[in-house]
């Protein structure tokens, strides 16, 4: 393992010298609200956060984004694609489960077929270094995803907190090249210790979260069990968990036109909506709560799984802490786990 | 990287109002930049998403054959935002096109093999584009029987009038058509399409079923066709369900781990015995 010292004392520097090359977002907290915003001066940054409570997911896939702007004048029609002349963006802070979230999205957005170039330029421009979670909240189930509170996945540089300084893990090539251009000393043994130590306690506090064995096939076989009736009783339909998901990347594309101008916008969109499937016919395959729920369930824990090898969520636990009727989707899938009588 | 996302201008070069209730028309449209339409190459049961800017795409399945080279043809029933706004275009009008999408028909398989096609509603218009792919000169000896068994609500609601005509003149070609309710000029069957797919009982051997069409009328044919014989590996559907990109990401159209866009819109019966059944609604 490759790692760098950043002493506590040192991070205001740093973010305002990456602050010359980057765009740089970090967790700020505004009206009690902890989220990702785009920093100007290092004493923004608030640090004494366990997540925000939105993804940085918009970051790379705004919840709207204009994907061409048009105008037609005596039978012409002119396309123009938006030019972005961005500058890379650092993500810093970021948690662990949010920044494999990205690798999650990779999945969708860069297809054998068909490239989202939209999502991909940006993300090309993306170098994320995370905060490795030293205290998971009780909703937090990364652990049972494939994931952890000190995950590497999806990140260049992974930050472990002992004490007063950062051991910095570099985890790719940019969070190498990052660390390199500037002077930070290598970790020694004791430090990699401490950080060990740190991460094994955060690893030990985690809840039970879900039983992922065999969890594929009880969800395959108990598609018509009436279970999924009585786990999605309360569920408002409100979508909430699917905009605060940081895997979610359902979108719906609308046009807006003022006489002959206009732009096609393509915008963020829940599977939980009942006009999502509702076809022109009249015909929706997804009419009720039930079925718009379970499609959640499946796409995330066998859909995915089936189409991209991985299970398409982090484990952030966002959708248990903002529910607004306390549905736990942990709950939901142990329930499933535990049905008898399903294969 | 090529977006995916940006529509090929096209001009309807030529609207023609197909039912009597005027609510269904085919547009034909040609690319306005003549290099577009080399690239746009596809098979019978693809689809695109035609645009009206200003109001949005939808994606349409085309209802031309490959085998006519030059403007595609899209079959349009007036029922939302984007069909009403196409419908209200005129010949001139610029529109847009991207694709061509989904999987469509798989034409290589059915070599050397007799098709069955049953259509219904404007559901037919793939099935148009496929007969016609394999009547054409070049094709046709590669194919054994071509039947097709066509049904509409009334007479008046029979899509492509004239082309069913020069149809029935054909010999290499077995031609039924059928009205749940005919009028008095109505000559030919009467009968919802399943009872008439019963009564024909095409043969099963070396053959296969490709159905589209309402979801009801699928529900009462699949029985029909299983009576006879066909396999639900030679049993092809073309299915609908609500689509946005088409490109397999913007995750409404999936029926299972499958994307009606991008695995389909063509699916064999066993595949969809495979999937969980929630595609009727």
């Amino acid at each position: 393992m490759r790692a760098k010292i950043i002493r506590k004392d040192d991070v205001a520097g740093l973010l305002e010298s990456l602050m010359e090359e980057y765009e740089v977002f970090a967790p700020v907290k505004r009206d009690g609200l902890v989220l990702f915003e785009r920093i100007s001066s290092a004493s923004e940054v608030f640090l004494d956060y366990q997540n925000s409570v939105m993804p940085p997911k918009q970051l790379t896939f705004p919840q709207t984004e204009t994907l061409f702007g048009y105008s037609s004048a005596k039978g012409e029609v002119k396309i123009e694609v938006p030019h972005r002349e961005e500058k890379p963006q650092l993500i810093f802070g970021i948690r662990p489960c949010d920044a494999s979230s990205f690798v999650v999205l990779d999945r969708v957005f860069d297809g054998e077929e068909y490239k989202d170039t939209y999502y991909l330029e940006r993300r090309e421009k993306t170098v994320t270094v995370s905060m490795g979670c030293v205290k998971p909240r009780s909703t937090c189930f990364c652990s049972s995803v494939a994931g952890g509170p000190f995950s590497t996945d999806g990140s260049d540089l992974l930050l472990t907190d002992i004490g007063d300084k950062y051991v910095a893990q570099i985890v790719s090539d940019k969070g190498a090249q990052l660390l390199e251009e500037r002077e930070f000393r290598d970790a020694t043994e004791d430090e990699l210790a401490s950080a060990a130590t740190v991460v094994k306690a955060a690893e030990a506090s985690m809840g039970p979260g879900v039983e992922m064995d065999g969890l594929k096939d009880k969800l395959d076989s108990s598609f018509d069990d009436p279970i999924w009736h009585q786990l999605t009783e309360k569920c408002l339909s409100c979508g909430i968990c699917t905009f605060l998901c940081p895997t979610c990347h359902c979108f719906d594309i609308v046009d807006e036109a003022v006489d002959s101008n206009g732009e096609r916008i393509r915008i963020w969109d829940s599977c939980q909506f009942p006009l999502f499937t509702l076809q022109a016919s009249g015909l929706n395959p997804r009419p009720t709560v039930k079925e718009r729920f379970r499609q959640r369930m499946m796409h995330k824990f066998s859909y995915f799984l089936d189409r991209y090898g991985r299970v398409g969520c982090v484990g952030c636990g966002r959708c248990i802490t903002e529910c607004p009727v306390n549905l736990d989707l942990r709950q939901v899938l142990n329930s499933v786990s535990r049905l008898e009588g399903v294969k | 990287m090529k977006n995916p996302y940006l529509p090929l201008p096209v001009r309807i070069e030529k609207v023609v109002v197909e039912t009597e209730d005027n609510n269904v028309k085919t547009f034909s449209l040609c690319f306005v930049n003549k290099e577009d339409e080399g690239g746009f190459t596809y098979t019978p049961g693809q689809f695109a998403e035609v645009s009206v800017l200003g109001k949005g795409e939808a994606p349409f399945g085309m209802a031309s054959s490959p085998t006519q080279p030059g403007c595609l043809e899209f079959t349009v029933s007036k029922a939302g935002v984007v069909t009403t706004a196409l419908h209200n275009m005129e010949a001139g009008g610029i529109v847009g096109v991207r694709g061509p999408l989904g999987n469509g028909y798989p034409v290589e398989a059915l070599k050397g093999s007799n098709v069955v096609m049953i259509g219904g509603g404007f559901g037919f218009s793939t099935l148009r584009a496929l007969t016609n792919f394999l009547l054409d000169d070049a094709n046709r000896g590669s194919f054994g029987d071509v039947t097709v068994i066509y049904g509409a609500r009334s007479p008046g609601l029979l899509l492509y009038k004239d082309e069913l005509k020069q149809w029935q003149e054909r010999t290499d070609l077995h031609l039924y058509l059928t009205v749940d309710v005919g009028d008095q000029e109505w000559r030919g069957r009467v009968g919802v399409v399943p009872k008439v797919a019963k009564d024909i009982a095409p043969g099963s051997e070396n053959t296969y079923a490709v159905i589209c069409g309402p979801p009801v009328m699928i529900r009462f044919t699949l029985p029909v066709i299983k009576e006879l014989g066909f396999t639900a590996d030679r049993t092809l559907l073309s299915l609908e369900m609500r689509m946005k990109c088409g490109l397999g990401m913007c995750g409404r159209c999936n029926i299972g781990a499958k994307y009606v866009c991008r695995d389909g819109p063509v699916f064999s019966l066993a595949e969809l015995n495979q999937l969980p059944q929630e595609f009727w609604g």
